[in-house]
């Protein structure tokens, strides 16, 4: 092509500046995950969702936990234990619908088509699911101030625990995002989601694990155990919940995370090519 | 590069899509330019919307490219795409949207802000008359609404380039009729090429039509030039009364530059013919030699055939099939 002879379509997109990028990139995320979460709230199954999520929480802290009767002002045992087996339901209710939905009603044909990369697409979906689940995570605060009225709770650990919830809930996000992108049902790809969640909670569940250390009891298969239990949702949970931020349950998670994310990538381009 | 000295819109080369074993996309190959609509042919499952999700890059080819502006759609998809408006089949959206809500999010993605975004929205609500059901939920809309919201996206940023599936598909004849009439006045200055099985869209709106059938191209031409592929084109159709049929073929079939002359029917007294010209095209010389033979009879009806898109598509698409629709004349 000479100089002389551009193409209007040449004049009207200049060449943008390359540090732009990163700006563009953050702002078609932050447009998709505005109408994803957009979404959520127009719709009665984030209320639902919420609600459930709550009664939940105050159901199993206050009543099965006993809080009360502990005499122990910490949220630990009695409130965060619980989330890897609530998130187990709620992450992929809360996620089914990312891709399949998009799938069955033929609108990822529009979204793909727009001038966005499908990547940004993909964290953009997730990050507003991620939040709306901040959301209702922050709505247990009820429970917070409870703790902090009847006695004088460590609340350093305490916000270490609902950080390291965020971050299993992100774990379970980026699962269900897989799984949604597999399929265009809901119901499938919810199924699909809970039977990898429970995988990964199981393998580190302490019944499980003394089930695989009576059938493992030479040392030379130890290390079997060990690297089971150390895929575990459970055990890399377990530091956040005493307040301890380990760098390797942080890297954990957010591997799992970036590998949910990285796989739906695939997913979906494979799903194109047909 | 052509005569003007830009490159074509849309190019697209030895495009050629695999599904498994079964090849949906066989190397095809066109242009489209500015001020072209290009209609796209071809029986269901030809590979039409194969094709269209190729040129706007939602599937990959298997082999072959597609250039839209100069870009690359595989090399380059976003610059691409930011050229490129597209309809999908079946005109999707998201249901739990307002239509206002949907086209601020397309207009936000397509890098409008502000005062502009409300512009651009504002210009397509109106283009595409959605005025009443701005601030309803798209899944309360009817088909035809769903339809014309979905093809408001697709020209929000008033694009260079057009990609429309199947864009009259469930609208209602005046809706169809708005739709034409809006593709052929956007066509003056985009490049647009859209998906049809009604054949008389392509005479309302397209300069160029192309003929796709299992994932080839057929036929490539103005709606005229494909009408002449027809064999009916240029031949002439008379009707008279109280003529014999020995005597009236007798003397029509002596005229030198007809082929052949057939009965089309007979009834209450009058017969009907068609005179077939010896090569393609309605020839003057023919039907003056035909009004001369036909003096002092009754004439009822004389016409001369432009040619059927319908039997071109026909014969075309369905080439066993030919004979036995054309063996009524």
């Amino acid at each position: 092509m000479k100089s002389s002879a551009l193409s209007p379509c040449q004049i009207l997109h200049l060449q943008q500046p390359q540090e732009a990028n990163m700006k563009t990139s953050l702002r078609y995320i932050y447009t998709i995950a505005k109408r994803e979460l957009g979404v959520y709230f127009t719709s009665p199954l984030a209320y639902v969702f919420i609600v459930i999520f709550l009664l939940l929480c105050s159901f199993f802290t206050f009543f099965v936990s006993g809080f009360f009767e502990r005499g122990d002002a910490s949220l630990n045992r009695s409130f965060f234990d619980w989330h890897p087996w609530f998130y187990l339901f709620l992450v992929p209710a809360a996620g089914m619908r990312l891709w399949a939905e998009e799938r069955r009603t033929g609108t990822i044909e529009l979204l793909l088509t727009l001038p966005i990369t499908p990547w940004q697409a993909i964290v953009g979906k997730f990050a507003a699911s991620w939040i709306f689940l901040g959301v209702a995570l922050l709505l247990t605060f009820p429970i917070w101030i409870t703790v902090n009225y009847l006695g004088n709770p460590d609340n350093g650990v305490i916000l270490c625990g609902y950080i390291g919830s965020w971050l299993m809930a992100g774990a379970y996000l980026g699962i269900s995002s897989v799984a949604s992108a597999l399929t265009r049902s809901q119901v499938v790809s919810f199924i699909i989601s809970v039977v990898i969640c429970l995988f990964l909670l199981l393998c580190g569940f302490p019944p499980v694990i003394n089930m695989l250390e009576r059938i493992a009891v030479s040392d030379t298969w130890r290390w079997i155990v060990e690297l089971i239990a150390s895929f575990s949702i459970i055990t890399h949970f377990d530091g956040f919940g005493r307040g301890v931020i380990d760098l390797r349950d942080l890297l954990y998670f957010i591997s799992v995370i970036v590998f949910g994310l990285y796989t739906t990538g695939v997913v979906i381009r494979a799903y194109r090519a047909g | 590069m052509n005569s003007k000295g830009f490159a074509p819109m849309i190019k697209v080369e030895n495009l050629t899509k695999d599904f498994g074993p079964k090849r949906a996309v066989d190397n095809v190959c066109f242009t489209v330019e500015r001020g072209e609509v290009l209609g796209f042919l071809g029986p269901n499952g030809a590979g039409k919307s194969t094709t269209m999700r190729m040129i706007t890059g939602f599937i990959p080819p298997t082999a072959g490219r597609v250039t839209i502006g100069g870009y690359n759609v595989a090399e380059q998809p976003i610059k691409a795409k930011q050229l490129l408006g597209y309809l999908p089949e079946n005109a999707p959206s998201y249901h739990d949207m307002t239509v206002y809500g949907f086209l601020n999010f397309i207009a936000e993605i397509r890098g409008y802000a502000g005062e502009a975004k409300k512009k651009a929205v504002n210009r397509v609500v109106e283009l595409c008359f959605l005025e009443s059901v701005l601030h309803q939920s798209i899944d309360t809309l009817s088909k035809g609404f769903k339809h014309r919201t979905c093809l408001a996206q697709a020209i929000l940023h008033d694009p260079p380039v057009l990609v429309l599936d199947e864009p009259t598909d469930g609208l209602d004849p005046n809706q169809k009729h708005e739709v034409r009439t809006l593709i052929r006045e956007m066509g003056r200055n985009k490049a647009i090429i859209f998906s049809t099985h009604i054949l008389e869209e392509v005479d309302a709106a397209c300069t160029r039509a192309i003929i796709i059938d299992r994932g080839k191209i057929v036929a490539n031409g103005t709606p005229d030039q494909l009408r002449k592929l027809s064999k009916y084109a240029g031949a002439v159709t008379v009707r008279l009364r109280d003529v014999p049929r020995a005597t009236a073929l007798a003397r029509l079939e002596q005229i030198q530059f007809a082929s052949h002359t057939s009965v089309l029917e007979e009834k209450e007294g009058t017969i009907t013919l068609q005179i077939f010209p010896k090569s393609g095209g309605a020839d003057d010389q023919l039907l003056k030699a035909i009004s001369e033979a036909v003096h002092g009879w009754q004439i009822e009806l004389l016409k001369v055939e432009e040619g059927r898109l319908d039997e071109v598509f026909r014969s075309i698409t369905m080439p066993d099939t030919a004979p036995a629709a054309t063996s009524r004349s």
